[in-house]
Parts: C-alpha cells; structure tokens; sequence
C-alpha cells in the first residue's frame, strides 16, 4: 500500500471550497439578511439597531399582506389542483396505456421551459382583446367575457392556470413513479378477493403512495412560495399590486424602492414560511417511509 | 375494461395532451403570423400566410429595453453563462458526492446535512449581502458574477446527486483498489467514472434547465450588457414603442424556450430522471 497521508487530507480538501462556499454564502448570508432586517437600511446598509421597527414597518403595509394573501389563495390551489391532476393523470396512465411513454413526454414537456417563457405564452392567451375571450365569442358566445388577466380581484387565478398548466405533468411522474412502486402481489390479492378497480385504488394504492404525497406537496410548495418569475411575466404583479406575491414585495422594496431593511424584513418572513411548511411536511415524510 | 370505458380512458388522455399542447401551438403560430392576421384571425388558427418577419425581428432587432438589437447577445450571455456554470458546479458536486460516500471521516455525514439546506432556502434571503459582495469583488454586470452565483448555489443540488448515485457503489471495490494502491483521484478516474455516465447527463441536464431558466439572480445581478435570455425577454414584452407586435414577443419566447426544449426532446429521460431524483429529498 502507498503511503496513506495524501489520501488522509485529499477528501476533506476537495470539500472544503464547497464547505466554505456553503459557510459564506447561505449561513453566513442568511445571518447577515437577519442582521439587516433589524436595521435602519434604506438605500445603503445602515447597521444602526432599529430593533424590530422594520417588522412594524412591513406588518403595518397593506402592501405586505396583499402579496402574502395572493400567495395563500395561489399556493393553496396551485398545490391542490396540480396534485388532483397528476394524480388523475397518472392513474388513467396506469392502465396499461398505448402511447404511454410519448403522451407522459408530452405532459411533462412545460416544466423544460422557464417560468418567464410560460407567463409570456398565457399573458398572450389570456389577454382579454384577441386571445381566448375572442376565441369564444367568435365560436357564436358573443356575451362571453375572461378579463381575468386585467381584473384585480382575479388576476392571482390566471397565475393559477399558468402554474397548474407548468406543473401538473410534473405531479403525474412523481406519482407515476410511485403507482409503478406499488407491491402487485397485494393488488393481485385483492382482485382475487372480488375488489373493484376503484376501491383498490381507493382502499390500498393511494393510502400506500403517502410518502409520495408528501414529496410533491413539499416540491410544489416550494415552488409557490418562491414564485416570482411567474407573475412577473404573467402580470407583473398588477394590475397595480393585485396580485403581487412576497418575492415581488421583496424585489421591488430591496432594489427598486431602496428600502433594504423591509426588504431584508420580507425575506426572513419568505424564509419562515418556507421552514413553517417544509419542517412538518418533512417529518410527516420521514415518518411515513420508516412506517413502511 | 370494457371497451366504453377505455374509449372514454383514451378520449381523456388526449384531450389533456391537447391542453398540454395548446400553448406552444399558439405561440408558434402567433409568431409565424402577421400582426393584421392576428388581429383578425383566430388565436388558435394556423397562419394563413406564413412569415418569418417576427423571427428576424425578435431575434436581431426587437428593443430590450434601451437598447433594440433583439435578444441575440442576451442568448449568447445565457450560453456564455450556463455552460461553464454547469461544467464547474457538476465536477466538483461529482468529487463531493465521491468524498461523501466513500472517503468518509468525522463530522462528513453532519457536513452533508448541512450542505442540504443550500436546496431549501429561499434565494431571496441570500440576495442582499450577495448583490453587495459582486460589486465589492467587480463582478457586477459581467457574466462572471452571475457564473459565480449558480455554482455557489448549485453546489448542493449536484452534490446530492452524485451523492446519492455514489453511496450505491459497493464500498468492497473502493477498498480493493486502495489495497492495490490507487490513490483517491486514481479511484474516481478510474472506477467512478467509467460508470457515471448516466448521473452526469441527470445533472448536467438539470443544471442546464436550472441555470437557463432562472430569472431571479439575471435581474437581482446583471449589468444591462449581461443580462441573460430570459431577463431580455421579459424587458422585450413588456418595452411597448406603440403597436403591441404579439408575434415578435411569441418568437421571442419560443427562441428563449429553444435549448431547454431541444435538451428535454433529446434526453428526455435523464430530465425526467432528475426531478424525480432531486424530489426525493428536494
């Protein structure tokens, strides 16, 4: 054997650039965003102590709670409806389809695309002069109208349509994937003991694709809280702030508005959300795969 | 079954490979189209009288902004940026991962669980100190900065992956070939890599997809001259100089879509392979 000592020191220097890179720019990054956001940062950093006045600044702008109520009805439907979609999709799937692999590809094919492409092809759409609205007034509905796009109460619901349309092929892989992992001896059981199609998928192969729901609902719910270049393509947040989401908030408060403090403030708050949702979520997924 | 209801089983099936397709269909006939088809037209109709004006416009001539020579030098910052940021951030995810799984020593199993949480975070909690420190180092409108970025944050992506790919190689090989001599670069030249082929198109796939794609970090740290494709077609659609020309922003966007699309159609598989195996933990 060749001397050991290279070899003793070569793995942990070839970590630690990544190590470093990990210490610096998330830990270290996301202390310092924590420091700014109790500071009295406008244009500059100022770390002046301003103790939790950034807090009371973003919880007192009604700005704030639009964006975070926009991301409550978009992250609850987008998730909702994505998942009763792939999994719709990937049952029908299942049943020994011709075409699988080709219709699955085609399915899938919108998550290859960037998230600015998608809101650019449905503002398109969805715009109310020449795009769906027309289609359907000019298929004889001449009362029909779809103005979601450019009516403030609605605007939210298209980001709706176009994430569904993004990542609803998504949710079908995952659970195909896990419908595909499924024992076929207790299936097989089953049938021989007289069950129907449906209640075997509602008796034994949902219940046994927990840990699947789990992982798409982690996924999907990141997505949605991170999402920002969805609705800046599809509606820029408008009109005016109707359907700002909190990665807009925090945007335009950090780099337009000049208000780092508030910005850095709405981040944290971005970075809780995250934690609140994907800490329990991971657990219940951990804890269902040892159920196993 | 009975043959009514796989009828009905086949009928819905297609009809959602239809609304799957509808978009691209619409936006490649828009942008074949002339602005009077379009107004007078059908969105859904196929061009009557096809051109290919909208193309030339969106990709040489169209205004980005202030300036208008279309998005050509912003895909060329998209190339220039994603490919040695996919190279650099999947050699050094693939030794990581290679380290992890079989040169373990104290604190590495800690070290992994800590690299993790680079897949979770928001970016948006990063963004300050990060905007602050490219323009402390000069790498503020120039593709390095944006380079520099995606491999830092890409790091724990291609790290789990190979991570996860690695620790399924059986450790009695690894020790063997140490018995026999082979140092810890000799291994993974030699016994690692032959066999990586398949985990380095996943990753190479999925950081091409990630770093194309992104949007947040081109418009957080790109100069105006840096700027990637998919911040350039952003400003394009929304610069109006008068009329609204939908088919030049379709064009815009379908040229934006371009590489991504051709790597899904070409290595589909390994795309898939990827979301399914960074869902797993991601």
């Amino acid at each position: 054997m060749r001397p050991l000592s290279a070899d003793r020191w070569l793995p942990k220097l070839v970590l630690s650039p990544t190590l470093l890179a990990s210490l610096i720019f998330v830990y270290g990054f996301i202390l310092i965003t924590i420091a700014m956001s109790f500071t009295e940062s406008r244009m500059l950093p100022n770390w002046e102590w301003a103790g939790i006045d950034r807090y009371v600044d973003l919880f007192d702008n009604d700005r704030f709670w639009v964006s975070a109520k926009n991301l409550a009805i978009f992250g609850s439907l987008f998730i909702v409806i994505s998942m009763a979609v792939g999994l719709f999709l990937a049952i029908l799937l299942d049943q020994k389809i011709r075409g699988e692999g080709f219709l699955r590809a085609i399915y899938l094919y919108p998550m290859a695309l960037s998230f600015i492409v998608t809101g650019t092809a449905w503002k398109w759409m969805l715009n109310p002069g020449l795009g769906l609205e027309r289609i359907v007034q000019q298929w004889g509905f001449a009362d029909f109208t779809f103005d979601w796009l450019v009516n403030p109460d609605k605007a939210i619901y298209t980001v709706v349509i176009a994430g569904v349309w993004q990542s609803a092929g998504f949710a079908m892989a995952l659970f195909l994937a896990g419908l595909r992992g499924v024992d076929s001896e207790i299936i097989k059981a089953a049938q021989v003991d007289g069950a129907t199609l449906p209640t075997i998928y509602r008796r034994i192969i949902i219940p046994s694709l927990r840990p699947v729901f789990f992982s798409v609902a982690l996924i999907l719910a990141h997505i949605a809280i991170k999402s920002f270049d969805l609705v800046m393509a599809l509606t820029g947040g408008g009109p005016g702030t109707a359907s700002d989401v909190p990665a807009i908030f925090m945007y335009q408060f950090s780099f337009s508005r000049g208000q780092l403090g508030v910005g850095a403030a709405s981040a944290v708050m971005m970075l809780m959300t995250i934690m609140a949702v994907m800490v329990p979520l991971m657990y219940a997924e951990a804890k269902s795969g040892n159920a196993r | 079954m009975n043959a009514v209801s796989r009828f009905f089983l086949y009928a819905i099936l297609l009809l959602a490979a239809l609304y799957a397709l509808a978009p691209l269909w619409v936006m490649l006939a828009t942008s074949f189209k002339s602005l009077d088809e379009i107004r007078e037209g059908s969105l859904i109709a196929a061009p009557q009288a096809p051109t290919i004006a909208a193309w030339g416009k969106a990709w040489s001539r169209a205004c980005t902004g202030v300036r208008c020579d279309g998005l050509q030098p912003f895909f060329i910052n998209s190339l220039l940026m994603t490919i040695p940021a996919v190279l650099i951030s999947t050699i050094i995810g693939a030794l990581n991962g290679y380290a992890l799984t079989h040169w373990k020593f104290r604190g590495s199993e800690v070290l992994f669980t800590m690299l993790l949480l680079g897949c979770f975070i928001p970016f948006q909690v990063v963004l300050l100190p990060m905007a602050r420190t490219l323009g402390a180092i000069g790498f503020v409108d120039s593709v390095f900065g944006l380079i520099f970025v995606h491999v830092v944050y890409g790091l724990a992506f291609t790290t789990l992956f190979f991570r996860n790919y690695y620790i399924g190689v059986p450790g009695e090989l690894i020790k063997a070939a140490r018995v026999d001599g082979a140092g810890f670069f000799t291994i993974f030249w030699r016994i690692l890599m032959p066999i990586s082929m398949p985990i380095f198109m996943v990753c190479v796939i999925w950081q091409f997809t990630q770093i194309w794609n992104d949007f947040l970090f081109g418009v957080v740290f790109a100069g105006s001259d840096s700027q990637p494709v998919t911040v350039a077609l952003n400003n394009l659609v929304r610069t109006s100089t008068g009329v609204k020309e939908y088919n030049v922003d379709m064009a815009a966007a379908i040229i934006a879509a371009l590489p991504t699309l051709l790597v899904y159609i070409v290595a589909g598989k390994y795309f898939v392979r990827g979301l399914t195996a960074g869902a797993v933990k991601g």
